[in-house]
């Protein structure tokens, strides 16, 4: 093992989009619990360092597997498959469409301090976030299909920050 | 159980030999100091048997100080020399400081942190708490018969880098190795957690004299997980004291006061809020050097009803926490509370409201965190305590990032960041042949750099010219696990290392605390050269302690060849640091580090694979024994 080992084999975790979470968590206490900065503070410059790097590695692991979208993208990234977020912003209408329909939403309750409403919207949009990472889960696991797994990452991506614009709104509703 | 121990000859045969290391709480109005003893974590108490030292330190013209309560006794009669709440003015510029015009002092702007006029000069922030500091370490060292082998020392979580990074100098002026910066609500929870062998979510609110935070926990077993922190670094006690203050002045129709008067009045206002802790109504009297008597009354109503924004002003972090933690209210199984404002009836109150829980005072509020801090600090060097080793994960409070075009902050690194932690950014020229680029380095959560804390100015240069967007900068932050940056800089096609001007915008710089160290040197007649030689000799001693014992742990991860080696650079290392070249050891110190690079990576490897087989080596080590 060393640093440059995938996110995966650092946690020996087979290379899949379905992890359980509980799994995952336990094996990263298990690894920081060796090399945490922490259990070094005594120890020689060169195990110090050493250490700083492994910690830390192991939470940019821990951080990208954790989180369903991030841990789609690195799978993909693994596979060659980069998601090119900035330069291809091209999606197909339909999509769009549907986009401008929810944010027209969450505006509109936004504006009329509508708390309950952002709730409802919320709870939508999560279930349809859902559906789309098991739908992911299949494309990735089961399928193999790469190019369709990228189109499904790169519209959850609108997706998940539709779903945090609201939780900002509900947020400013509370203060 | 082992029954006897064979240690080769020249080998340490006492690897589980105590250690001396201390936790230390460097607070806005009282500091305190703790140790490990026989298992249990304890305040270290003064000659007179009191645990708490006022953060106050007094300068007199000759340069010689007095701090805690002797320099306490003078404020009144000495303001302009007695320096009270240094902790406010750590890492900070004048502009930053509030209430400047109701402290007595002589504020001196200097770059990056603020400095005050006394009798013995401009004094910094930094060697203030020094001051602090040492007099901790010498009650630490007269009570505990020995060499500390280091200290953990808390800082409030919701402090920035500069600050981290003062309180960080003002350990090293005075003399002390620090094992880590710990958070304060953290060290609280750690001491709580243990004791209580709690589980689950707990929140931990923590008003100090000048500081506020309030840390979001996840605590299972054997592991202390912070998910979120917030507060006001500049939000304490001290606030209260003014409140009440402003308020008497009003009261009394007073005209503006003297600044022996002002501290005067000050202390009394401080009396007045912590008698309201268990009665109904405190007086306020002083007798100003005009003769005028002042004698008015302060009930618990009106010092809810003035101190009410105050109040409102910490629950606004608490909410802002639990939602970065992705949490309710109902989730938090219980609060902890820390620093000796919590016990004002009103904030009691406030927290009990929102969290809709009865918050835990079973710790004394104004021990807990140095309580905890000595129990982080026996862990850490090493001291077994019966009790199961203990994992702390904490955060960065604050997100760092980068200026862009149009002052606008880039986030590199965001907020409630487990560190340590790193991140890359890429930049490329605008210019053709183009060679430097400048970077300005922020933090804070604004979106414009002129709302955020610069942190430091960063100038590469050696970019090999090229056509303009072709180089590709990559600039690395780095935060240790004492929540501090280093930035680092690389031109990626070239594979240029690009060479970076260091410009901090805040704290001091090497060559002053160079200065300062020399001075509190000449002033304590000590002589800096031994003392260089005697800090060398005690790192060559941990290096060669260190070594050896991981030789005897793993010898199986080197060749014969690979041994002798490491044992010659021992040896070598030995014979140096029994001489008296500081020079001579370091160099020898490096080389034992070079021989033992691979070796420490192969036991991290070997580490690592046994961790996720499930076998943790302690297991092992019971299964051996047993």
């Amino acid at each position: 093992m060393d640093l440059t080992a995938d996110f995966f084999s650092l946690f020996d975790l087979p290379r899949a989009f379905r992890v359980s979470l509980s799994e995952l968590d336990a094996r990263y206490r298990e690894v920081q619990a060796q090399v945490h900065p922490d259990r070094f503070a005594n120890a020689g410059e060169v195990e110090r360092r050493l250490s700083m790097q492994w910690a830390t590695r192991a939470n940019e692991a821990y951080q990208t597997l954790k989180r369903p979208l991030e841990r789609a993208k690195y799978l993909l990234h693994l596979a060659g498959h980069d998601i090119k977020a900035e330069s291809n912003t091209a999606m197909p209408a339909d999509f769009l469409i549907e986009q401008m329909e929810w944010r027209e939403a969450v505006a509109e309750a936004r504006g009329g301090r509508d708390h309950h409403e952002l709730e409802r919207l919320h709870n939508r949009l999560r279930a349809d976030v859902g559906a789309r990472y098991e739908e992911l889960g299949a494309l990735l696991d089961d399928v193999g299909d790469h190019d369709r797994a990228t189109d499904r990452v790169r519209r959850l991506m609108f997706l998940e920050k539709l779903l945090h614009e609201i939780d900002d709104a509900l947020a400013s509703l509370e203060d | 159980m082992a029954l006897f121990q064979i240690a080769e000859p020249g080998e340490s045969a006492a690897p589980h030999e105590h250690k001396l290391a201390i936790g230390i709480d460097l607070g806005t109005t009282n500091s305190l100091v703790a140790t490990v003893r026989s298992g249990i974590a304890v305040c270290l108490n003064d000659e007179q048997g009191r645990p708490l030292l006022p953060s106050v330190v007094r300068y007199h013209v000759d340069g010689s100080t007095e701090s805690g309560y002797e320099a306490q006794q003078h404020q009144a009669l000495d303001p302009r020399n007695t320096i009270v709440s240094a902790k406010r003015f750590m890492g900070r510029g004048l502009k930053d400081i509030a209430h400047v015009e109701s402290m007595p002092y002589d504020f001196v702007e200097a770059p990056g942190m603020v400095r005050v006029k006394t009798v013995a000069g401009a004094k910094s922030p930094v060697e203030v708490s020094a001051e602090i500091l040492k007099s901790l370490k010498a009650r630490a060292e007269a009570a505990l018969g020995g060499d500390l082998v280091g200290a953990v020392i808390t800082v409030p979580a919701y402090f920035d880098d500069a600050q981290r990074q003062a309180t960080k100098d003002a350990a090293r002026l005075a003399g002390l190795d620090v094992l880590r910066l710990l958070n304060e609500p953290t060290a609280a929870a750690i001491a709580y957690g243990l004791d209580n062998a709690a589980e689950g979510i707990y929140a931990v609110y923590d008003l100090g004299g000048g500081t506020f935070d309030i840390s979001i926990l996840k605590l299972t077993k054997g592991v202390f997980e912070v998910m979120a922190t917030g507060g006001d670094s500049a939000l304490g006690g001290d606030d209260f004291d003014h409140r009440i203050y402003c308020w008497a002045i009003e009261q009394a129709r007073l005209q503006p006061l003297s600044p022996g008067d002002s501290r005067l009045l000050m202390t009394r206002c401080r009396e007045a809020k912590e008698y309201l802790t268990l009665n109904a109504e405190a007086p306020i009297t002083a007798r100003l050097s005009s003769g005028e008597l002042v004698d008015i009354k302060l009930d618990v109503a009106t010092h809810a009803e003035i101190t009410r924004t105050l109040v409102s002003k910490t629950i606004q972090p608490v909410k802002k926490a639990l939602r970065d933690a992705g949490l309710r209210v109902e989730d938090v199984k219980g609060v902890v509370m820390v620093g000796g404002a919590t016990r004002m009836p009103q904030i009691q109150k406030a927290v009990g409201d929102f969290f809709r829980q009865e918050p835990l005072t079973n710790l004394d509020p104004d021990k807990v965190v140095a309580l905890g801090a000595a129990t982080q600090a026996n862990l850490l060097v090493g001291n077994k305590t019966g009790r199961d080793e203990w994992l702390l994960l904490d955060v960065i409070p604050l997100s760092l990032g980068l200026e862009t075009m149009g002052g606008l902050t880039e986030k590199v690194i965001p907020r409630n960041s487990t560190i340590p932690t790193a991140r890359a950014q890429e930049f490329t020229t605008f210019k053709d042949g183009q060679t430097a680029m400048a970077i300005h380095v922020v933090q804070g959560e604004r979106e414009m750099v002129s709302d955020c804390r610069s942190l430091a100015r960063f100038e590469l240069r050696g970019i090999p010219p090229m056509v303009a967007g072709a180089a590709r900068i990559r600039v690395t932050f780095q935060v240790d696990a004492d929540g501090l940056l280093s930035v680092t800089a690389r031109e990626q096609t070239t594979g240029v290392e690009a060479s970076i001007a260091v410009k901090p915008s805040y704290g001091l710089s090497d060559d002053e605390i160079a200065g300062m160290l020399r001075d509190s040197m000449d002033h304590a007649k000590d002589d800096a050269i031994a003392r260089a030689l005697r800090e060398a000799q005690v790192e060559a001693e941990r290096l060669v302690e260190a070594t050896e014992a991981a030789l005897a742990e793993d010898p199986h991860l080197l060749n014969e060849a690979e041994i002798a080696k490491i044992r010659a650079a021992i040896a070598k290392l030995k014979e140096t640091a029994a001489g008296d070249n500081r020079r001579l050891i370091n160099l020898a110190m490096d080389d034992l580090g070079f021989e033992t690079q691979e070796f420490a990576h192969r036991r991290m490897d070997q580490s690592i694979k046994r961790a996720l087989a499930g076998r943790k080596v302690d297991e092992i080590r019971m299964g051996e024994e047993s």
